[in-house]
C-alpha cells in the first residue's frame, strides 16, 4: 500500500504572512510567475487559506486528502477520484458545479470558481516534488512528510522536551 | 457577535455604532470590514522584519530565529527594524513640516501682496515669535516682520550651521544640552528627512544604535515642524482662546448645506469658513437654511480652536460622516484622508473634493487650491456643496442624535492668561503649588489617532478615566482630543463625575477666577496634531520656571490608538523631550530585541524619556501613573 506524503501544519510557527497563499496562486497560474499571474483570467486562486482566530493565532487550512474522502463519496457525477499519487482530484470536465463536495467537506477547503463554474482545491502540485506552499513558507510552518515520519518527529520533539524537563529537576 | 455587540466591538461612540448599523444594512464597506479582510496581517511587517529598501529584496527575516537570519545584503534584524522605524520618523517629519512650509509660503505670499485673502490676525504673537527667533522688531511694520519670519521659517528647512531655529529657540537649556550631547539638534528640517532616506538606503548605516540616534535627531526636526506650524497658524489665523462648541455627528443639520473640512492645514479650511458667510444667501436660495461647516480630524481641531466650528467625527470613523447622508461635500487637503471616502461618497450621492496638488484621489473632484485665489477657490468648493444639497434636500438623512458639549481652544497663551486671573504676578505659581501639594499628581498629554485595531476610543477613555480619578491633569490634541471630546471629557459638567477631588478643586478654582460659572473642562483641548508643540511649549515654560529639566517633571504622554507615521515622529520627540511615552498599539520593532530594549529602556539613560508599549489600556494607565509617581518621588514630592 502506498504511503504518500501529506502537508502538515505546525501551528506554532505560522506568522500569518500568507506567503503560502501567494505561492499557491502563482503555481496554479498559466505563467507561473507573480507579475503575470496577478492579471490572468480566469482569476488565479490559492487553494489553501490562512485563517485567523481571535486569539491571534493564524492557521493554514488545506485539503487533508482524506483516505475516506466524503467529497469523493458525495460527488454525483463521479468527477472526484484518487489519482496514482494518492491525491484526491476533481475532473473539471465532469464537474457540473453542484457544490455537493463543498457541502460535505469537513474543512471547508473546496472553492467555487465563479468564472469557470468549477470546484477547485489543493492538488498537491502535480508538477513539483515539494508543493509550492511548503516550499514558500518562510517559517517552516508547513511540512511535507509521510505521516509516520511526521509522527516520529513529533515523538522525538516530545521526548527531548521530557528529557530536558527531567534533567532540570534532577 | 450579533446585534449591537458587533458594532460596540468596533467603536465605543454610539453615533458611530448607529451609523455602522446603517452601513451594514446598505451593504457599504467600511474600514472595519476591510480590516477583517486583511487578517491575518503579515507577521514579517508586523515585527519590522520586512525590508523593501533595494531591488534585491523584498527580504524578511524569520522572527522565530531560524533562517533566514539576515537580509540578502546581510542586514541583521536589528538593522532592518531600526531602518524601518527611521523611515517612519522621516515620513512623519516630512508631513508635519510640509504643513508648516505651506503656512510659511502662504505668509510670504501675503507679505508680497500675492495672497490678498490672508491677513495677520495676531500681531502680538508675530512679535513674540520674531523676538524668540532673534529678529529685531524695532521700527518694522507687521508685514515686514511677517516677511522676515516667513523667510526665517523657510530657511529652517535647509542645512545650516546654526541649526534649526524652531528647535534651538524653543527648547530649555537643559534639553538643549542633552540633545546637543547626543548630536540630536537638527541642522535643517528637510536635511534631516533627506539624511534619514540616505542612511537607510541599501548599504549605508548598518548600526542600530547609530540609526536610532539619527532617528532621534529627525524626531527633534519634527518638533520644529510642528512648532512652526502652530506659530505661523496662530499669527495668520489667531491664537486660540477658549470657545464653547459641540462634537459628534449630531452637529450635522438636515436642512443646511453641510460641508466637512477634513485633513490638517488651516490654510484652506479657514477660507472655507470665511467664504461660507459670504455664500449664505446662495445656500438659502437653494432651499437651505444656511451653510454648516463641520470638522473632521485635525483641520477640524484647527477650526474648532479658533472659531468654535463643531467637530463631526474623527480619524477611523471618517466614513461615517458621509454615511449619514447629510454631508453635501467633504473638502480635504492632506494627511489621514482615507481614499475609501470616494466610494462611500458615491454610494451616498455626496462629493469628495481634493484641493492639493500632492493629494488627489481617483474619483474625487479636484479644485486646485492656490493662496493667490484662495477665496475664489473656497467659493468654488462651497458651490459644489450647494449643488449637491439641491439633489439631496428631498431625501431622508440619518443624523445620529448624539453630540457633546466641548470647551476647546486652550493655547499656552490662553492657559497662562486664565492662570493670571488666579495670580496676576506669578501665573504659573498656583498650578505648580497644586502639583507640589498633590492636588495635581502630574500631567498627561493624549495625542494621536484612532486605530481600527482598537475598539474606537476605548484606550483613550479607559486610560483618561483612570488618570483623571487619580488627579492627573489631562491635555489632549489631534484625534486623541477628538475621542475625548466626543465622550464628554471636554464638558465642564462632567468634572464632578470624572475627576478626583484634588483636580476637581483646581479646575473649579481656575474656572471661578475666570468667571466661567463652573470649572474648566476635565480634559484641556490644546488643538491639532501639530499643536503637540503647545504641550512642549507648556512643559518648557514650567521647566524654565522651576529650573528643573523636563525629564524630571511628572509629565507623561500617550498615543493610545496611534495610526500615522506622524504619531511615530511625535512619539520620538516626546521621548527626546524626556517624557515617558505610551503607545497603545504595536510598533513594528518586536523583530529586534535590541531596538525594542533601546526604545523602551536604554534611551532613558540618554534623554530621560522612553516608550511604554502596552496594548492593554488598564495596565497602560497603571504604568503611566507609576511613571508619574516615580518622578514625584525623585523630586521629593
Amino acid at each position: 500500500m502506498k504511503n504518500p506524503k501529506e502537508i502538515f501544519v505546525n501551528v506554532k510557527k505560522c506568522t500569518g504572512c500568507k506567503t503560502c497563499e501567494i505561492a499557491c496562486a502563482v503555481e496554479h497560474s498559466k505563467a507561473k510567475n507573480l507579475y503575470s499571474a496577478i492579471s490572468e483570467l480566469p482569476t488565479v486562486k490559492p487553494r489553501l487559506s490562512v485563517e485567523w482566530h481571535l486569539s491571534g493565532k493564524s492557521i493554514p487550512v488545506l485539503c487533508r486528502q482524506c483516505d475516506d474522502a466524503p467529497c469523493m463519496h458525495a460527488c454525483i457525477t463521479g468527477a472526484i477520484r484518487r489519482d496514482s499519487r494518492g491525491v484526491v482530484v476533481t475532473d473539471t470536465d465532469k464537474c457540473i458545479g453542484c457544490w455537493t463536495c463543498v457541502m460535505v467537506c469537513p474543512f471547508g477547503v473546496i472553492g467555487r470558481h465563479l468564472q469557470t463554474h468549477k470546484a477547485y482545491r489543493c492538488d498537491r502540485c502535480p508538477d513539483r516534488d515539494t508543493p509550492a506552499c511548503v516550499q514558500a513558507c518562510p517559517t517552516g510552518a508547513l511540512v511535507f512528510a509521510q505521516s509516520d515520519e511526521y509522527s516520529r518527529d513529533k515523538r522525538l520533539a516530545f521526548v527531548s522536551e521530557i528529557a530536558e524537563a527531567t534533567k532540570e529537576k534532577a | 457577535m450579533t446585534g449591537h455587540d458587533e458594532f460596540k466591538a468596533r467603536s465605543l461612540d454610539t453615533a458611530v455604532q448607529e451609523t455602522l448599523k446603517k452601513a451594514k444594512e446598505k451593504g457599504i464597506e467600511t474600514v472595519w470590514d476591510r480590516y477583517e479582510k486583511m487578517l491575518p496581517q503579515c507577521g514579517f511587517g508586523d515585527t519590522g522584519l520586512c525590508c523593501r529598501h533595494c531591488l534585491q529584496g523584498p527580504c524578511r527575516i524569520n522572527p522565530f530565529g531560524d533562517e533566514p537570519k539576515t537580509g540578502i545584503c546581510g542586514a541583521t534584524a536589528d538593522v532592518m527594524v531600526a531602518r524601518g522605524i527611521d523611515r517612519a520618523i522621516a515620513a512623519g517629519t516630512a508631513a508635519h513640516s510640509g504643513h508648516a512650509k505651506h503656512l510659511a509660503h502662504t505668509m510670504l505670499k501675503m507679505t508680497e501682496g500675492k495672497a490678498k485673502d490672508y491677513t495677520i490676525k495676531d500681531a502680538d504673537k508675530l512679535k513674540a515669535v520674531a523676538k524668540r527667533l532673534g529678529i529685531s522688531i524695532e521700527g518694522k511694520s507687521d508685514m515686514q516682520l511677517a516677511k522676515e519670519v516667513a523667510e526665517t521659517a523657510l530657511g529652517d528647512f535647509a542645512e545650516k550651521h546654526e541649526g534649526v531655529y524652531w528647535a534651538t529657540t524653543v527648547l530649555n537649556e537643559g534639553r538643549k544640552k542633552v540633545l546637543s550631547s547626543l548630536n540630536a539638534i537638527p541642522k535643517g528640517i528637510d536635511h534631516e528627512v533627506s539624511e534619514i532616506m540616505h542612511r537607510t538606503l541599501y548599504g549605508v548605516d548598518a548600526d542600530a544604535v547609530n540609526l536610532l540616534l539619527g532617528g532621534l535627531r529627525c524626531g527633534v526636526a519634527d518638533l520644529a515642524g510642528c512648532y512652526m506650524g502652530t506659530d505661523l497658524a496662530d499669527i495668520l489665523f489667531g491664537t486660540p482662546k477658549p470657545v464653547i462648541t459641540k462634537a459628534n455627528m449630531g452637529v450635522l443639520k438636515a436642512d443646511m448645506v453641510n460641508i466637512a473640512a477634513h485633513g490638517h492645514n488651516p490654510v484652506l479650511s479657514e477660507m472655507i469658513v470665511k467664504m461660507a458667510e459670504e455664500m449664505k444667501d446662495e445656500a438659502i436660495s437653494a432651499g437651505a437654511k444656511g451653510i454648516n461647516i463641520v470638522g473632521i480630524c485635525c483641520t477640524g481641531n484647527e477650526l474648532m480652536e479658533r472659531h468654535g466650528i463643531p467637530a463631526c467625527t474623527h480619524s477611523v470613523s471618517q466614513e461615517m460622516a458621509l454615511l449619514t447622508g447629510a454631508l453635501d461635500a467633504i473638502v480635504v487637503d492632506y494627511q489621514c484622508i482615507m481614499p475609501s471616502l470616494v466610494t462611500v461618497a458615491e454610494c451616498m450621492g455626496s462629493k469628495v473634493i481634493t484641493t492639493m496638488d500632492i493629494c488627489k484621489i481617483t474619483g474625487a473632484e479636484h479644485v486646485e487650491f492656490t493662496e493667490q485665489e484662495a477665496g475664489q477657490k473656497a467659493k468654488e468648493v462651497i458651490k459644489i456643496a450647494i449643488e449637491t444639497f439641491k439633489r439631496r434636500k428631498s431625501k431622508a438623512v440619518d443624523i445620529p442624535n448624539v453630540q457633546s458639549t466641548v470647551i476647546a481652544g486652550f493655547s499656552v497663551e490662553a492657559i497662562v492668561s486664565a492662570l493670571m486671573n488666579v495670580n496676576p504676578n506669578d501665573p504659573l505659581k498656583p498650578l505648580l503649588d497644586n502639583i507640589k501639594n498633590g492636588n495635581i499628581r502630574g500631567v498627561c498629554l493624549f495625542a494621536g489617532c484612532n486605530n481600527v485595531k482598537v475598539p474606537q476610543d476605548k484606550n483613550f477613555l479607559t486610560i483618561a478615566k483612570k488618570l483623571l480619578k487619580n488627579n492627573v491633569l489631562v491635555l489632549a490634541t489631534g484625534c486623541g482630543a477628538g475621542a475625548l471630546m466626543r465622550h464628554g471629557f471636554m464638558d465642564p459638567a462632567n468634572v464632578e463625575g470624572l475627576c478626583g477631588e484634588g483636580l476637581k478643586a483646581v479646575l473649579t478654582a481656575i474656572g471661578q477666577a475666570n468667571n466661567l460659572g463652573g470649572p474648566l473642562p476635565p480634559v484641556i483641548h490644546l488643538g491639532s496634531c501639530v499643536d503637540n508643540s503647545r504641550a512642549v511649549a507648556l512643559v518648557v515654560h514650567i521647566s524654565n520656571y522651576l529650573g528643573v529639566d523636563i525629564d524630571k517633571l511628572p509629565v507623561v504622554a500617550s498615543a493610545a490608538e496611534a495610526v500615522s507615521e506622524k504619531a511615530v515622529s511625535i512619539g520620538v520627540y516626546a521621548v527626546a523631550m524626556g517624557l515617558p511615552t505610551h503607545v497603545g498599539v504595536m510598533l513594528p520593532v518586536l523583530g529586534s530585541p535590541t531596538v525594542t530594549s533601546i526604545l523602551t529602556d536604554k534611551i532613558k539613560g540618554l534623554t530621560g524619556g522612553y516608550f511604554i508599549v502596552d496594548l492593554d489600556p488598564e495596565t497602560s494607565a497603571d504604568k503611566l501613573l507609576s511613571a508619574i509617581n516615580e518622578r514625584r518621588k525623585a523630586l521629593g514630592l
